[in-house]
């Protein structure tokens, strides 16, 4: 699999990511800087990192939304590439349209940094082959602004059509209640685009790779897209 | 001069924080009366925060070498050989009177500044901790004040991208009108690619990087040397601003720059800014230095010359380049948006000259402005000793189950997950401990593990710690304590302790009493870094902590940094499983004098605090770690605050599993659960190990017992009532978050 990580100023977590995507599918990815107006040839995934592009000053993801080289990845996307948008790459892709919806303050005012269950609610996308439907999985959160909400006929529709990636549940898989760490309508952390192409989510399974950091429960998302980029579509 | 500076007089001196006869010092150096913006530059070099005039004297008793030890004291941070080809820069330094006057711009600087001494130097930054001491939970400002500071050290440090992994933070009364916040930052470099600020070559330009000056933070370091009175609220401005987006592209585009071989020297415009930044470089390298202010990069239209050498605008550094990787430098800046301007060069004169549209505005010696400053060897008296407390004078006001539940719930042992969630721990992806235990765990290096225990990559531990009130009760014993137990901590996670970076918080030197503290404090710091080989490499000073006349607590600091050759071989303190063998290691013989029990339960903060054998603590730490090398154990805690209650209690609730223990029935049970006997730890196995462990100890010399069994969901300690780790917790839990989100009454 190539994967190609958009560096935009401000970005923090493109290490992290890349290398959960180095060792899951032996390829070193390719980090392009932000200003550039195309993805390299034969990019498989375009990662948009963690981070805090432009330094969070405006509406986060708000100016990174409009880089140069996020034309290319909404090309990409449009024919059937892979789009994984992590924490503020999540925020971009809300910020760009490519998926719906915001992500607002978190409901308790404060950055929330701690490890967090999330549950998997289809294990038949190219993000999560790897986990099985309903699993619980251990990632961290590291979020100011992760409070995803939207409007209510769209929420709708990504529950109706099957949208929802993730949601925040306790390490039994329950949803709601304290299992909630920032206020999401419907303990939503992660959504996918209609075409099941492009995956936004808050949480970080990049930081889960190692037993000797708390756990490999991260590694799944890595190796579920590994193993669908050596299938040929 | 032109005619809009104003004229020197005694009061424009007094108000630039110069006494008197350093004014008349200056004079005599330069044979003539300064200019306006030399007297600014003076006030800034010779100011407390840089010249450390007060305790200079007293800091070269301390140990800075040892075989493993690349740069001690004097450069922007300590340097230690961490094994291979890797060496751990790291330093810790202190935004205590900023904090106070505006807490979230205070401590997100102080993040900032800490965090560019370390990658100056050629490191990426792997780890930030801090240290935090507040004022009494009663005092109407301290919510705001811990609200504000861990948003802002959380600010900076989230966005910047470095995890933060540790600390230590608690609260007293003596803090109330002058809190406390050091910020510990450590980074990692290829030990042959570390930067110095040393100047070389003469006619070298001299290069200003990354953010504009503004007329932010104009006197910082001065009022940072100065005694708090009550118009602190004025001083609001003297703040900097603090912008971690514009940190993080001066990191990446320094370490570029670096990596292209265009730098010569390099120094972060900390305290001081241009001014201090600009003499150390060319004092350093025995060389002179010419800036000429018309091309430096200004936010604000119209700056003075003194105003830009006195600025203390944040995200700047200065470089000396090699003129032939001039292009390629700036085109590096150019990319990450950074300002990038020749403002100077190198020369052989050995004087430092401002020039500013065409004029001379300061023309002074280099070298003595640092190394004629001031020295004062100032009166000091030595610190009362206090008597010792015996156990058995103290009657227990109450039972010693509802005083362990009642600890666990004070502002100082409670749980600080309220702090702690609003730092990122977690990005880099090495966090192998973090906040929580008893010092934090990092793995180095980009090998993963493969779950079978086969040898993971290296590590490195941290931690911050230092016991104030056993300082203002015995300073010598109480120095010695700080670095014992910082020596401590990375002993319990597993870790070899390698060395120190310390950070000096004290009231005014000018009293004797307060003199005697930083002195004594000294005296034991250095005695027990001597006796357990863990050299101070680093470190700040941070005087005049007094408001209203009241001096802080005296509070040295100690950030420690340890080794591990495996971080997979590391220990938590959380009981693992039921039915494991419950190990106290050390001596407990019950002293209560300024423990935590005797402060919270009976009302009175007395005595002489406990003594440190710095030979039990080296065997006793070198035996722990031994049995975690060997993964002989399955949990570890060393036993601080609280005594050996309250570390099972937290070992019990970290697990979430129980214990049932036997006590000696030679001391009373409340000295027995609540002394604070040093050198101990309290460790499980698995019962067939443990009794190995016991033989091995008995050939260590270490006085170990087995005092009980993991399991059950109570905590039952000799004879007291079983007390369910369910009420434990809740009240371990809830009173941070009790605390800061009452609403004001």
């Amino acid at each position: 699999m190539l994967a190609t990580v958009i560096q935009f100023p401000g970005s923090n977590r493109d290490g992290d990511v890349m290398r959960a995507l180095e060792q899951a599918s032996g390829k070193k990815p390719i980090r392009l800087w932000h200003t550039e107006t195309a993805l390299p040839a034969g990019t498989d995934l375009a990662v948009l990192p963690g981070g805090f592009s432009y330094g969070d000053y405006l509406r986060c993801g708000a100016i990174a939304a409009r880089a140069p080289i996020m034309d290319a990845v909404r090309r990409h996307a449009d024919a059937g590439g892979l789009v994984l948008g992590i924490c503020n790459g999540f925020q971009i892709l809300a910020e760009s349209g490519l998926l719906p919806g915001v992500l607002m303050r978190n409901a308790g005012l404060r950055f929330v940094a701690k490890f967090q269950h999330i549950s998997v609610a289809r294990d038949d996308t190219p993000f999560t082959s790897h986990y099985y439907k309903g699993q619980a999985i251990k990632v961290a959160i590291a979020h100011g602004e992760g409070n995803y909400t939207a409007d209510e006929e769209t929420i709708a529709r990504l529950e109706g059509e099957g949208l929802v990636a993730f949601r925040y549940c306790d390490s039994n898989g329950h949803a709601g209640g304290d299992a909630n760490p920032n206020g999401s309508i419907n303990d939503i952390a992660g959504i996918y685009s209609p075409g099941l192409n492009i995956l936004g989510l808050m949480p970080h399974p990049e930081n889960l790779i190692d037993h000797v950091v708390g756990g490999i429960d991260g590694r799944g998302l890595f190796e579920s897209l590994s193993a669908f980029a050596k299938v040929p579509a | 001069m032109t005619a809009s500076e104003p004229t020197i007089t005694p009061g424009l001196v007094a108000s630039h924080g110069l006494k008197p006869d350093e004014y008349e010092r200056f004079k005599k150096l330069i044979g003539r009366e300064p200019s306006f913006t030399e007297l600014g530059i003076v006030s800034a070099m010779w100011n407390e925060h840089c010249s450390y005039k007060s305790s200079r004297l007293h800091l070269r008793k301390l140990p800075t070498k040892a075989p493993w030890v690349i740069q001690g004291p004097g450069e922007n941070a300590g340097v230690i050989d961490i094994g291979g080809e890797w060496a751990c820069i790291f330093k810790m330094e202190s935004h205590n009177h900023p904090s106070y006057i505006e807490p979230y711009q205070g401590a997100a600087t102080g993040v900032g500044g800490i965090l560019r001494d370390v990658f100056t130097m050629g490191a990426r930054p792997v780890a930030c901790l801090n240290l935090l001491r507040f004022g009494s939970p009663d005092h109407p400002k301290t919510r705001h004040l811990v609200a504000g500071v861990v948003a802002g050290i959380g600010g900076y440090g989230n966005s910047f991208g470095v995890p933060t992994v540790g600390g230590s933070t608690n609260f007293h009364t003596r803090y109330d009108g002058n809190i406390l916040v050091n910020a510990m930052a450590v980074g990692i470099a290829r030990k042959d690619e570390i930067f110095y600020a040393k100047a070389t070559g003469v006619g070298n330009p001299i290069v200003y990087l990354g953010s504009k000056t503004g007329r932010d933070g104009i006197h910082g370091a001065t009022m940072a040397s100065a005694s708090f009175s009550a118009d602190a609220e004025a001083k609001r401005p003297t703040v900097q601003v603090g912008d971690p987006f514009a940190e993080k592209l001066l990191l990446e585009a320094c370490l570029e720059l670096m990596a292209s071989g265009a730098v010569v020297a390099i120094q972060d415009m900390g305290a001081a800014g241009l001014t201090s930044s600009a003499v150390e470089m060319g004092a350093k390298g025995d060389l002179g230095v010419e800036l000429d202010l018309d091309s430096l990069p200004c936010r604000e239209p119209n700056m003075s010359a003194y105003e830009m050498m006195l600025s203390e605008s944040q995200e700047r550094m200065l470089m000396v380049l090699h003129p032939e990787k001039r292009a390629e430098a700036e085109a590096i800046f150019r990319k990450w948006g950074l300002d990038f301007a020749v403002i100077g060069k190198t020369t052989d004169t050995l004087r430092f000259v401002v020039k500013h549209q065409g004029e001379i505005k300061a023309d002074l010696p280099i070298k003595e402005l640092g190394d004629e400053a001031p020295l004062y060897d100032r009166p000091h008296v030595a610190p009362k000793p206090r008597p010792r407390i015996e156990a058995a004078s103290i009657v227990p006001p109450i039972g010693n189950g509802e005083a362990l539940e009642k600890l666990l719930a004070t502002p100082d042992l409670c749980s600080k997950r309220w702090i702690w969630e609003q730092y990122d721990q977690f990005i880099l992806s090495n966090t192998v401990a973090g906040p929580g235990g008893d010092a934090a765990v990092i793995r180095l290096g980009e090998t993963p593990d493969d779950g079978s225990g086969a040898m993971a990559s290296p590590g490195l531990a941290f931690t911050t710690d230092v016991t104030q009130r056993y300082c203002e009760a015995d300073p010598y014993e109480g120095g010695k304590q700080a670095v014992a137990e910082a020596w401590r901590n990375l002993c319990a996670v597993g870790a070899l302790p390698r060395a120190v970076t310390d950070n000096l918080n004290f009231g005014n030197p000018e009293k004797p009493e307060i003199m005697g503290q930083l002195i004594a404090c000294l005296d034991g710091i250095g005695e027990a870094c001597r006796a357990l080989d863990f050299p101070i490499v680093s470190g700040n000073v941070s005087l005049y902590n007094e408001s209203a006349g009241q001096d802080i607590l005296p509070t040295p600091s100690i950030g420690g940094v340890g080794t591990l050759e495996d971080a997979s071989r590391t220990q938590n303190i959380a009981f693992m499983r039921p039915n494991d063998s419950i190990l106290l290691i050390g001596e407990t013989r019950g002293w209560l004098g300024q423990s935590l029990y005797l402060r919270e339960i009976c009302g009175c903060e007395e005595g002489a605090p406990p003594p440190v054998d710095l030979a039990a603590e080296k065997r006793n730490g070198d035996f722990v770690r031994g049995l975690i090398r060997n993964r002989a154990l399955t949990a570890a805690h060393d036993i601080s605050d609280g005594g050996f209650a309250v570390a099972l209690a937290e070992m019990a609730l970290a697990g979430n599993i129980g214990a049932t223990v036997e006590i000696d029935p030679l001391v009373p049970a409340h000295a027995y659960f609540f002394g604070e006997d040093q050198a101990r730890y309290i460790v499980t196995a698995a019962p067939d190990k443990a009794k190995a462990i016991l033989l091995e100890s008995e050939q260590a010399g270490v006085a170990c017992k087995i005092i009980g069994l993991t399991g059950g969901d109570a905590l039952t300690i000799g004879s007291a009532t079983a007390i369910l780790l369910g009420n434990l917790r809740r009240s371990h839990e809830s009173w941070l978050p009790d605390f800061m989100g009452r609403i004001h009454s």
